[in-house]
């Protein structure tokens, strides 16, 4: 198979191959090189390995039942994914989300994005040389995902983000938790700042190295923490304020010179003006707390009662379905009952409770939007993250599309390595952050 | 008797240094990948384990480690690893994506890695817990100390 | 109102090549004829507008149609901080000029397109398939191909 390089190489230089299978943690993708010794002429980004046909399953799925598939997306800030994806479509809907969950999405994107920075510059700096940083950012990043699991149940692909809110509220000790985790990542961040920034070696290795204009940029369509290292601080969490973001107070930290080690030090800061919302949404939870789950009787001694009539006094459900009792229903889902799944004591106990349940989860019916087609974007990990989605009336959508930021970033690669060396390769694609799942779909 | 004795006595000795000295090949293409890293830090180190060194080149290591989804796309390169290997050589499939496809049952992915390679141990999980990944590695030292490996699928013609 | 004014200016300047405007949503939308795209879209970069980032392109398969795919563009400007909606409708096998002129992630946003729905570009410096491998045929995100319509690159051990 005889690629484009391939043809159009000289027949002095050296062609070489990286990948798929990288050891730089980032996934399968195939740089092919054509050499002069050390210095790159020219180069071929090969994509797909990861192409697991996402839109195309979409398209043969519910609305609910794609949630799964949106979590591995980005899978190093899968709650941004299902923010994205539900946000979409409750556009389309024109469903109102309570103000509790708007909050806790808004805490749990940040955590996500925190996560996705950790992880991006824990690798950009171990391929770099600098395994203890990666070793620090590991730690900080299993203290927000140890706040993710106690909350949603799993560290990672959570599926936690639903249409018309969250699955649950926040579990009883999030405070503690989350407060420790800032503490943890504070710290982590300070000694990083510590190692690296003024390391001559690490500064030797991306100062001045692939610099991008903002004018490229913009013409590759590049957004996110890349864009914002050239110096245009576009970020669509302030210019198209989504959730509570408006009332929030945050900072866009803009690079100056668009080279690797503006990426870095961008992504850096930006963990830091995460950590401030993520303190923001505490002090709003802490203003606004959710109520206290009374005592009551056993879910069987309940479904035995209700075969008579709708039990009076409350009842409690299984350490499974912890935070999704009814009396947190208003804070953290609408009240729709056509998108959202009734509560647990209403599906058990009584009848209207359990034809919500059937119609939610029926073959043919369920969440059903009207027809028509809607784009909407939220800030992802690497940019603008919008999902398209073309629906038809019934209940699986006609054309799902993403818009993945890392796409347009990595098609920048070959310029932004050409004349570079190899040794050069390797902060630069990990400066991009370059996610499989997002890229290949 | 007494040469059986000693020789089942050296297999056991050598299989003992096999299992607590592996060094895997990381083939990382998703998710899992994640859940791969976290297993090899700090808070679920694989380290303790004798199986910490990650070797990226499949010549040194003696564990392909398959995390994540593999597809078609993908296949002939795996296969071109799995064969640069040197023997003794064992494969763990990490996640359900390698297992069996997972949740992708569609045109792009191979429904498990077994399709194209032989593999000892399988970890579900989506992505599987450092636990579980911690238990495999455990279950696969165990193999390798009973020194069973596929021969089965060495009777064929590859 | 200002809402609509790009749209309203779009079809003054262009009322044979804007067949149909909306603003469904919050979205403006601009369906095109097929033969005014490159000169609509080079309107659009220039000021006052400025529309200097191609976010997204993308197709929609409908099989019962003539014309079958519809192409949409989704493009920002970074300037007025709007986005605009453009699409254009294309019988099977017929080409669609591209756009690697203006933007260079163009480049591969068509061939994502080419090698997902066989829409092909005119004037692509290189339209090969960008995510399925060669000796892949057919078009995956077509509405007639098949979920799981598998094309196995090497022999596998058992049929599935």
């Amino acid at each position: 198979m005889t690629t484009r390089l391939e043809k159009m190489a000289r027949p002095e230089s050296l062609l070489i191959n990286m990948g798929p299978s990288h050891p730089a943690m980032h996934g399968t993708i195939r740089v092919m090189l054509e050499l002069d010794g050390e210095r790159i002429l020219n180069s071929e980004v090969e994509v797909g390995y990861l192409h697991r046909g996402f839109e195309k399953t979409c398209e043969h799925r519910t609305y609910f039942n794609l949630l799964p598939y949106t979590d591995r997306l980005n899978y190093v800030s899968p709650l941004i994914n299902n923010v994205g994806y539900v946000m979409t479509l409750e556009k389309l809907i024109g469903l109102e989300v309570p103000e509790r969950a708007q909050i806790i999405r808004v805490l749990m994107s940040e955590l996500s994005r925190i996560s996705d920075h950790l992880t991006c510059l824990a690798a950009m700096a171990m391929e770099s040389g600098a395994f203890t940083v990666f070793l620090y950012k590991m730690k900080a990043r299993e203290f927000i995902w140890d706040v993710i699991e106690a909350t949603t149940g799993a560290r990672m692909t959570t599926s936690y983000i639903r249409i018309g809110g969250v699955r649950a509220d926040l579990h009883p000790d999030y405070q503690a938790a989350v407060e420790k985790a800032i503490l943890e990542t504070r710290k982590v961040l300070k000694d990083v700042h510590g190692l690296l920034d003024k390391n001559k070696i690490f500064l030797n290795r991306t100062r001045d190295i692939a610099i991008m204009t903002p004018e490229n940029a913009i013409s590759y369509g590049w957004t996110g923490p890349c864009l914002r290292s050239t110096g245009i601080g576009y970020d669509v969490r302030k210019a198209h304020p989504y959730l509570i973001y408006d009332r929030l107070s945050f900072d866009i930290p803009v690079g100056e010179r668009g080279d690797n080690y503006d990426r870095y030090i961008v992504r850096m800061k930006e963990m830091d003006q995460s950590l401030r919302i993520v303190e923001q949404c505490l002090e709003r939870l802490r203003k606004s707390p959710s109520p206290v789950i009374a005592e009551g009787i056993e879910p069987a001694e309940a479904v035995r009662q209700g075969r008579v009539q709708r039990p009076a006094e409350p009842v409690s459900l299984s350490p499974n379905l912890e935070g999704s009792e009814k009396a947190l229903y208003p804070g953290i889902l609408a009240a729709d009952s056509r998108y959202v799944i009734p509560p647990k004591e209403d599906a058990y106990t009584s009848i209207e409770g359990l034809i919500s349940h059937f119609k939610f989860f029926m073959k043919g019916h369920g969440i059903r939007p009207p027809k028509g087609e809607v784009y909407f974007s939220v800030e992802g990990g690497n940019g603008e993250l919008g999902f398209y989605i073309v629906s038809d009336g019934t209940d699986r959508p006609y054309r799902l599309h993403l818009r993945a930021p890392c796409f347009h970033v990595v098609a920048a690669l070959e310029e932004l390595i050409r004349g570079r060396m190899i040794a050069d390769v390797i902060p630069t694609f990990g400066s991009m952050n370059m996610i499989g799942g997002e890229l290949d779909r | 008797m007494k040469g059986q004795f000693i020789t089942t006595k050296l297999n056991d000795m050598l299989a003992w240094g096999r299992k607590y000295s592996l060094f895997h090949y990381p083939y990382v293409t998703a998710c899992c990948g994640m859940e791969y890293m976290s297993t090899a830090c700090a808070h679920f180190d694989i380290d303790r384990f004798g199986a910490g060194w990650t070797r990226f080149s499949p010549r040194q290591s003696d564990l392909l480690l398959v995390v994540g989804t593999v597809t078609q796309k993908l296949a002939p390169v795996l296969r071109t690893v799995y064969d640069q290997m040197t023997e003794p050589k064992w494969v763990i499939a990490f996640g359900t994506c390698a297992v069996s496809g997972g949740i992708y049952d569609n045109y792009a992915v191979i429904q498990g890695i077994d399709q194209i390679i032989p593999v000892d141990i399988q970890i579900p999980g989506c992505p599987p817990r450092p636990e579980t990944v911690l238990d495999g590695l455990l279950k696969l030292q165990a193999k390798i100390q009973k020194q069973q490996q596929d021969w089965r699928w060495k009777k064929r013609k590859s | 109102m200002e809402e609509t004014k790009i749209l309203e200016t779009l079809k003054e300047k262009f009322p044979n090549g804007v067949l149909e405007t909306t603003a469904l949503l919050g979205d403006e939308t601009a369906l095109l004829r097929r033969d005014d795209l490159l000169e609509i879209v080079d309107y659009l970069r220039k000021k006052p507008f400025a529309f200097n980032l191609l976010l997204d392109m993308t197709c929609v398969d409908f099989p019962g149609r003539h014309d079958r795919f519809e192409v949409v563009y989704h493009v920002f400007s970074l300037a007025l901080n709007r986005r605009l909606r453009l699409k254009l409708c294309v019988p099977e096998d017929e080409p669609v000029d591209s756009l690697t002129r203006f933007w260079k992630n163009a480049d591969w946003l068509e061939r994502e397109a080419f090698d997902m729905f066989g829409v092909p570009f005119r004037g692509h410096p290189n339209l090969t398939r960008l995510f399925m491998y060669d000796g892949f045929e057919g078009h995956p995100l077509r509405k007639d191909y098949p979920l799981r319509k598998r094309q196995p690159r090497i022999a596998l051990r058992s049929p599935e």
